[in-house]
């Protein structure tokens, strides 16, 4: 049958499997690393501040292509400065040809903005053609910052109540910290480097939050499997063997997610590059803490021992009679 | 876990045939699948604004101007009503969002609160208990006052018919610019949000929306000019307009009752002026407008008439005979395109308020061409990566795990054409993502499978319990991810939004896909063998 005409050979595996690396005794300077890491990103977005995109900030973006030949950025430039809009961006785009003019948000409320961008369209009409324009008011910024504040909120608590309701609370403790973690140094590095922050960055926290809970995941799986096999095992000791067992994934999995988003960020266009950046240092970054973060709180914060079925069974009794009273 | 009933087996097979039917128009053209037999599916994803070029533009409605209009309306009507039943009043002033009448008599109140009541409208159903009145009318503080305020359900609902007529005044305009695939709908109270997929220049869209177009025609005051009620005062029921033209005066004392609204107008077309060749507008009343503008020119000749458009005076010319037959001319400064502009607008009925662009996002075509050239470009190089590491690490499951990831893409095109999604931008880069994602359920699977095996488990025994165990995880691990997912699709706008469907979509179906698929895969695979036979499982 055509199963036949299948080649059969094994995969390479690649990963030492015998590495038992000591995870947990890096514990101590892992967290207080993380923590350090953390305080500094939160200092960058207070001092540096985020560089909000349009979504965010309000104002326009217009993207500019030449009808021919390489944009002339420096005559670009005088030509828009002298509109009176007060402070115009104005850089190269992907190729030389294209260009991306940005206007602050115009004094005057929701009527003042689109003038403006008419004005400039007007302008550059000679010499560009339009490929896009975004303009956001100052009623819709706000509310955007607003909706991708909460968004982010929503997505850590909603995945926390989940982890508490699969596990125990510290796991889902454990997570939070990791996941806060992955979001704060995101965040950190944009404001680090002044990369752009809009909507797609945030679809971006999300989307790390979801790939960092499934690693938290996986190893707390790991973990608990691995407490009712070996009932007296040192916790540490157990923790340190449910990473290493789950390494092999954990690192394969960020490889492929890695090689899928880098090409994304070298081929899929200029549009959606800042998404891709975010989303790669996300990924990074999601891997460290669920290897550094997550499993090695629950070495401080304990763990309960008997995962029998009955124990269980009782704990759902509790559970429940306190649920009635 | 690797035994297969036949039923299931047929189950699985024919999910993934009904999948590949509904996924298949996409990969060709509009053209080809239009020549398709009509048994086929032929329903396409259609692509988004970022993708195809269009305009984005919501708009939102000057609430303020509708509180303003119904007060002006509500002030009109309560003066009328009060004359009808000869009652006597001493003034009917708006103060902020309410209306506050001064009785001559006192103890005229109650009858004269009897008689406002006339003009207030029941809103809302009485079946729901939700029953009520668009406004209340009470006794004032002090005596011989009455206050005539909207109610709060009343100005909602006022505020939400508003914004239904201004849907349908938009569509009619927006009708005349040739396309009909625009859509335009409501969001949230007072804003609407329009699409237009494929426009090049916004500008005259713009323009057409831009106005609230509300035409109306005024008695001017036969004695006084502007300048003059300035300096003494303005008479009852007068009010200053301002002049829309470089020529005549800058402003007119007109009365504010209009004597014919745009209401009235039957059809607005474009012309030319026979003697001076100016763009003009050549209008036709209706019959109850005709018998208006009729009895009104009778009445005045001689006397000159205001034509003002959105509170300006577009013309003020002298009446020279009754124009009885309903139609006219409108002259201003226009050009052919704002003549043309304004035909439309008075054709398509005037906006209840004025709206503002408060968020615009436009793409233009060739920019969305670019935008799939890329995101087509990145997503096969990414799949190409994928397929190789994949085949690289697990071998021959590695290209089941293959098919399971085709199946995972085909599958989620399927549901979103099926659910009638549109792909965007950040869709792409959500369907990439999510086949790295669905990719980690098969690593999962497999490196358990190699896990088993190293504890020395037969080969059958490894598999199955690889797959029984990783489906906890694999579970667990998706239904997190789904939690942001639908996280991002309740709160998101926009390009969020398009990114949280196809991830959504992507892991519902990467359970069936790398799971079931896989594992069908798999016993294929292993009936196969000959009995007996398996030493080795090629992972």
């Amino acid at each position: 049958m055509l199963m036949k005409l299948i080649p059969v050979f094994k995969g390479f595996d690649f990963f030492p499997h015998d590495l038992n690396l000591p995870f947990m005794k890096f514990k101590a300077p892992a967290l207080i690393g993380s923590i350090l890491a953390m305080l500094i990103s939160i200092a960058l977005c207070l001092t540096f501040g985020l560089n909000y995109g349009v979504d965010f900030k309000g104002g326009s973006l217009i993207e500019l292509q030449t009808k021919s030949g390489n944009a002339d950025i420096s005559a670009l430039r005088e030509k828009l400065n002298g509109l009176g809009f007060g402070n115009v961006q104005i850089q190269e785009f992907g190729t030389p040809n294209d260009v991306l003019v940005r206007l602050e948000e115009q004094p005057g409320g929701e009527t003042a903005q689109q003038p403006a961008v008419q004005k400039v369209i007007d302008v550059t009409s000679a010499d560009y053609v339009q490929r896009r324009v975004e303009v956001v008011g100052p009623a819709v910024s706000s509310e955007l910052r607003m909706t991708g504040f909460i968004a982010v909120a929503a997505g850590l608590l909603a995945i926390v109540a989940y982890v508490w309701f699969r596990f125990e609370w510290q796991f889902a403790l454990g997570a939070i910290v990791a996941l806060s973690h992955d979001v704060l140094l995101t965040a950190g590095i944009f404001a680090l480097f002044q990369l752009e922050f809009d909507l797609s960055t945030v679809a971006a926290l999300l989307t790390i939050l979801g790939y960092s809970v499934n690693d938290t995941v996986v190893v707390s799986d790991r973990i608990r499997e691995n407490l009712r096999k070996f009932k007296k095992m040192e916790l540490n000791q157990l923790l340190n063997l449910s990473i290493n067992e789950t390494l092999s994934r954990t690192i394969l999995t960020g490889i492929t997610a890695i090689a899928v988003l880098v090409s994304l960020y070298i081929f899929g266009g200029e549009v959606i590059r800042s998404f891709n950046l975010a989303m790669l240092l996300g990924v990074v970054i999601g891997t460290y803490s669920s290897i550094f973060i997550a499993a090695p709180l629950l070495g401080y914060l304990g763990v309960k021992r008997d995962w029998s079925d009955t124990a269980a069974k009782a704990v759902a009794a509790t559970k429940t009679s306190r649920a009635k009273a | 876990m690797l035994q297969f009933t036949r039923t299931k087996i047929i189950l699985t097979l024919l999910t993934c045939l009904v999948g590949f039917a509904l996924a298949m128009p996409n990969f060709f053209s509009k053209e080809t699948v239009a020549s398709w037999p009509s048994f086929m599916p032929k329903k396409q994803l259609p692509l988004g604004l970022d993708l195809q070029g269009g305009a984005h533009l919501l708009l939102a409605m000057d609430q303020d101007e509708i509180k303003k209009d119904w007060m002006n309306n509500l002030r009109d009507e309560s003066r009328k009503l009060l004359r009808d039943a000869k009652i006597g009043f001493t003034g009917i002033g708006i103060q902020g969002t309410q209306l506050v009448v001064k009785l001559a008599k006192p103890e005229e109140r109650d009858a004269a609160i009897k008689q406002l009541d006339k003009a207030r409208q029941s809103i809302g159903s009485a079946v729901l208990g939700t029953g009520g009145y668009d406004i209340a009318v009470t006794a004032g503080n002090d005596d011989g006052t009455i206050i005539v305020k909207p109610t709060e359900p009343g100005l909602r609902a006022r505020i939400s018919n508003a914004a239904a007529a201004s849907i349908e005044t938009i569509n009619r305009r927006v009708n005349n610019l040739g396309t009909s695939e625009s859509t335009i709908v409501r969001q949230g109270t007072d804003r609407i949000l329009i699409q237009f997929p494929g426009l090049k220049d916004t500008k005259d869209l713009k323009a057409l929306i831009g106005e609230t177009a509300k035409l109306t025609f005024h008695e001017v005051h036969p004695s006084l000019s502007a300048e003059e009620a300035k300096q003494t005062s303005i008479p009852a029921g007068y009010k200053i307009y301002p002049g829309d033209r470089s020529e005549g005066p800058a402003e007119y004392l007109l009365r504010e009752q209009p004597v014919v609204q745009g209401d009235d107008l039957a059809d607005a077309q474009p012309g030319f002026d026979n003697r001076t060749n100016e763009a003009v507008i050549n209008f036709r009343f209706n019959q109850s407008g005709a018998r208006k503008f009729g009895n009104f020119t009778k009445d005045n000749v001689g006397k000159p008439f205001a034509i003002v458009l959105d509170n300006k005076v577009l013309s003020a010319p002298v009446i020279r005979e009754p124009i009885l037959g309903g139609s006219g001319q409108i002259s201003g400064s226009f050009n052919v395109e704002s003549s043309n502009r304004l035909a439309v607008q008075l054709r398509s009925g005037s906006l209840p308020a004025k709206l503002t662009i408060v968020e615009e996002r436009t793409v233009g075509p060739s920019l969305g061409a670019d935008s799939i050239a890329d995101g087509k470009r990145a997503g096969i190089i990414g799949g190409i990566a994928v397929i190789f590491l994949t085949i690289l690490a697990y071998g021959t499951f590695g290209i089941f795990a293959c098919v399971g990831l085709l199946v995972h893409l085909i599958m989620t095109l399927a549901l979103m054409t099926l659910i009638g999604s549109t792909l965007t931008l950040p869709g792409i880069a959500g369907l990439v993502l999510g086949v790295a994602m669905a990719v980690d359920a098969n690593v999962l699977i497999y490196e358990r499978i190699r896990e088993e095996l190293r504890t020395g488990k037969t080969p059958i025994a490894s598999i199955d319990a690889g797959f029984q165990r990783a489906f906890v995880t694999i579970a667990d691990s998706q239904l997190t991810t789904l939690a942001c997912a639908l996280i991002m699709f309740w709160l998101g706008s926009g390009p969020i939004r398009g990114f949280a469907v196809t991830l959504t979509i992507g892991i519902l179906t990467s359970i069936f896909a790398s799971v079931t698929v896989v594992r069908l895969l798999i016993s294929f695979w292993l009936k196969a063998q000959p009995k007996g036979r398996i030493q080795t499982v090629p992972v």
